[in-house]
């Protein structure tokens, strides 16, 4: 049942279409910077396999720059 | 069941959340999250924001905190305050995790037999005053001490000073903040005879350059790094970092010069040389407005115990200064200060134009110095010779380290020398404070007893017999604590400590006072930009926790001197405050009267007529200012400032062939001081977890030493252990290494020098000589 943070940095000038677009992905819950092209970024899913299903659907959107994994928890589901 | 998984669910995802926001703030220098704290709130959730600042650094950034049925569970900027516009740092958000720790110090213990007994409160404060009279009987007055902080509050800074010199009638009162600004003081009253910048942070929407002299504000004070980043980017203003060590700040940047350690001294004297050699002098400010001095040379670093310095000013003329100068042309300070002549020339060109906007700002980098009063001096020169000072915009600005080592160190004057408006050593100042403390005059010593080296060293020699620490964690924090830690462990000395948490220090005491954290009590703060900041009680704090000023002030009346101490448990912050504010009364400290800080987010003095001062000294703005000129430098009996001639000189301990190494200490952005805060917050702690020590990566190579590797660092005074760090957090210098001092369990001051500044008697962490090796 992981849980991961990231952070993700945005083509310069795309956060907002970024941020946008991790939103959509529900699983996603972001918290943009206020000064920089940055994104602080924690994914929620069920299991690995889901887990990395989102992080390729994360990596292929056009905004993104580079995704860097900060740290990640295993927890039981409720 | 299920409703614990889904908490601990969403607690795990606000630590990863947290965890992303730490690792951003290391990476990428003065990064915001703003509203964090809002997002992770309950739709439903009910809260009472209330107003106050943040707990740690100096800066005094405005928060809110979010309270429901009657516990701390948010915190978020404030937008009111003009600090930090609704913006927090990493440690501001978090702040409020630490005072869950388990570990908390919730009821006293008094140590009996070598373990400590869990004590009624009242029954421990019975014994602290029982033991502070039976010292005083036995030993005499100066045979106890207290030594507080710069994060106590305003009241509390003044009930202990009402106590120690009021009442019992001893200077054996000193502050940590004797470590951290006294040499700002020192620079400040030298050469403008009035403590505390002459400018505001508003400063920083008008420069057009800033240039940090050993300060690497992109960690230590990252929201105002923030503000100038934002106007990098808005105007084009430009960010000229000048340090010994490449840090966040440096690669932030438009400019990094590195120099040598101690040459700052050679270098601020060049830039003068140039300016004065270029014609960029301003000729009618300095006329009218500047007088010229030379002090001693040659004063010693303070090594020896009971070392005693007065300096004799003299005043000379601007062609002898112009002369002394000679020695310092940018061609001879950069044979010995590594900085290149075109460095130095370039320095000096952003002061030297009329038509570029300076701010200066320093912190540490100077003023834990040998020379830090004089290379405050020589910086407030170059602003001086060219006329950039007490303009939006333009001033040098020493930065605090401690949320409250203006309000209450500097201003209510918990320093052996200092009274709540002046010095001791001032007949006027003595009557003063015996009128408003209601007693004789003849209480209160005409002389300066112990700063904070040569206390614990009194401590040591056994000379001090009763000592009481709030607030604060010398036995981590004092430079070359392998000599005072015995110091405090020895039988001749009664300990006590009060504090939030358990410390090093904590754990030498016959006494621990649990105390209240500052939301659990009401208070004020004073930043470094001269601002009050009020706030009231938020949340009851466990157990016996109690406010520090309320433990003075029970101690002072089980010692007979009730009725000096007449407040009231409920509005003792009031009444302090009121009776304190008599002190400044005036147009050049007046203080906001209650109801207004009540209301606002900080007010600064002076406040005259209901409005704020902002940039001290300047006619247009000032109201104190009266000899009918632009600017008035009114703290000197003259109304000029001194332009001081002071030289370089060397550093007491230089690396030689057997310690080859010059060691350098500091802080880190996820850890405030010595840690025993935000090593209680989870995602900070596990964000940094501890020490290391930085080397430049050709003297790890040339030694054979890899990342993360043990080494172990020894000094003429001790030793300590730690991973290596190589091309990590900060880049040191060839010949120097850099390391955090947050770590209680890798004590690096056991290895530092405690020489001090004569003037300051601040302790210079930056510089001491060690060798390296693999442990």
């Amino acid at each position: 049942m992981p849980i991961k943070s990231y952070l993700a940095l945005s083509i310069s000038g795309r956060k907002e279409e970024l941020m946008t677009a991790l939103r959509n992905l529900h699983q996603c819950e972001v918290v943009p910077a206020k000064n920089q092209d940055v994104l602080a970024l924690v994914t929620d899913t069920p299991n690995e396999k889901e887990d990395d299903i989102l992080k390729e659907k994360i990596e292929a959107l056009d905004s993104l720059k580079l995704l860097s994994l900060v740290s990640g928890f295993d927890t039981p589901h409720n | 069941m299920n409703k614990s998984a889904t908490n601990r669910r969403s607690f795990i995802k606000k630590m990863a959340m947290m965890s992303a926001m730490t690792a951003a703030s290391s990476m990428f220098p003065g990064i915001l999250f703003a509203n964090e704290q809002e997002k992770g709130i309950p739709e439903d959730a009910n809260l009472d924001w209330k107003k106050g600042p943040c707990r740690f650094c100096g800066v005094g950034c405005g928060i809110l905190v979010g309270t429901e049925n009657g516990k701390a569970v948010a915190v978020k900027g404030d937008p009111n305050s003009s600090v930090n516009k609704g913006l927090l740092c990493v440690k501001g958000y978090h702040q409020i995790m630490c005072i869950q720790s388990k570990d908390r110090l919730t009821h006293a213990l008094v140590k009996k037999n070598g373990s400590y007994v869990r004590t009624p409160i009242n029954d421990a404060l019975d014994l602290v005053a029982s033991k502070m009279k039976e010292t005083i009987t036995n030993h005499g007055k100066d045979s106890v001490a207290m030594y507080t902080s710069g994060q106590s509050t305003i009241p509390e800074g003044y009930i202990a000073s009402k106590l120690m010199k009021g009442a019992i009638g001893t200077n054996n009162l000193d502050c940590n903040a004797r470590l951290c600004m006294a040499s700002a003081v020192t620079g400040f009253l030298t050469s403008f005879g009035a403590d505390e910048p002459m400018g505001c942070y508003e400063d920083i929407d008008h420069a057009d350059y800033f240039v940090t002299w050993g300060n690497n504000m992109a960690e230590m004070h990252p929201v105002l790094f923030s503000r100038m980043l934002e106007q990098k980017a808005l105007r084009g203003a430009k960010i000229i970092d000048f340090a010994t060590r490449t840090t966040r700040s440096s690669t932030a940047s438009d400019r990094s010069i590195l120099f040598e350690p101690q040459t700052d001294l050679a270098v601020a004297n060049a830039i003068c040389y140039e300016i004065i050699k270029n014609g960029w002098v301003n000729r009618s400010f300095v006329e009218k407005h500047c007088s010229f001095s030379k002090g001693l040379t040659d004063m010693g670093y303070g090594l020896e115990d009971h070392y005693e310095f007065t300096d004799k000013p003299q005043k000379i003329d601007f062609e002898a200064y112009k002369e002394f100068l000679k020695d310092y042309s940018p061609e001879l300070v950069a044979k010995y200060s590594k900085v290149s002549v075109r460095d130095i020339k370039y320095l000096a060109s952003i002061y030297g134009d009329p038509n570029i906007k300076v701010v200066s700002y320093w912190c540490m980098g100077m003023n834990q110095h040998t020379r830090g009063t004089w290379i405050n001096n020589l910086v407030y020169n170059i602003h001086l010779l060219t006329g950039k000072i007490s303009q939006p915009g333009n001033g040098p600005f020493s930065l605090t380290g401690q949320p409250s080592a203006c309000g209450t160190a500097r201003e209510v004057g918990t320093f052996t020398h200092k009274l709540p408006h002046g010095v001791v050593t001032n007949q006027e100042d003595r009557e003063m404070a015996a009128r408003i403390w209601k007693v004789p005059v003849e209480n209160i010593p005409s002389k300066p007893t112990y700063h904070a080296t040569e206390m614990f060293r009194a401590v040591d020699r056994g000379d001090i017999k009763f000592i009481w620490v709030q607030a604060t964690n010398p036995l981590v924090s004092l430079p070359k604590t392998s000599r005072y830690r015995p110091g405090m462990e020895k039988e001749s000395c009664f300990v006590v400590v009060s504090d939030v948490f358990p410390t090093p220090t904590s754990d030498v005491a016959d006494v621990i006072l649990p105390a209240s954290w500052h939301i659990e009590k009401g208070g004020l703060y004073g930043n470094s930009e001269r601002r009050t900041q009020y706030w009231d009680k938020m949340v009851e704090g466990p157990g016996e926790t109690t406010p520090d000023a309320w433990m003075f002030i029970e101690v002072a009346k089980r010692m007979g001197y009730g009725d000096l101490f007449p407040y009231s448990k409920e509005n003792h912050v009031e009444e302090i405050f009121n009776e304190y504010r008599q002190f400044h009364e005036g147009a050049k400290h007046g203080m906001a009267p209650l109801e207004v800080l009540k209301k606002e987010s900080g007010v600064i003095w002076p406040y005259v007529n209901g409005k704020s001062t902002q940039w001290r000294f300047n006619a247009k703005y000032d109201p104190a200012c009266s000899n009918g000129e632009d600017f008035h430098f009114y703290g000197k009996p003259d109304g000029k400032a001194v332009i001081w001639q002071r030289p370089f000189e060397e550093a007491p301990e230089k690396p030689d062939q057997e310690y080859p190494f010059w060691l350098n200490t500091g802080r880190v952005i996820e850890h405030w001081h010595t840690g025993s805060m935000t090593r209680r917050i989870p995602v900070l702690h596990q964000a940094m977890p501890n020490a290391y020590v930085e080397f430049h990566p050709d003297d790890a190579k040339t030694l054979g030493i890899r990342n993360g590797e043990n080494i172990k660092i020894t000094s003429r005074r001790g030793s300590c252990n730690l991973p290596a760090s190589i091309n990590e957090r900060g880049l040191p210098t060839k010949g120097q290494i850099f390391v955090p001092f947050f770590d209680e369990n890798m004590l690096i001051n056991d290895v530092t020098l405690d020489a001090f500044c004569p003037i300051s008697k601040e302790p210079d962490y930056k510089k001491c000589a060690v060798k390296v090796e693999k442990a």
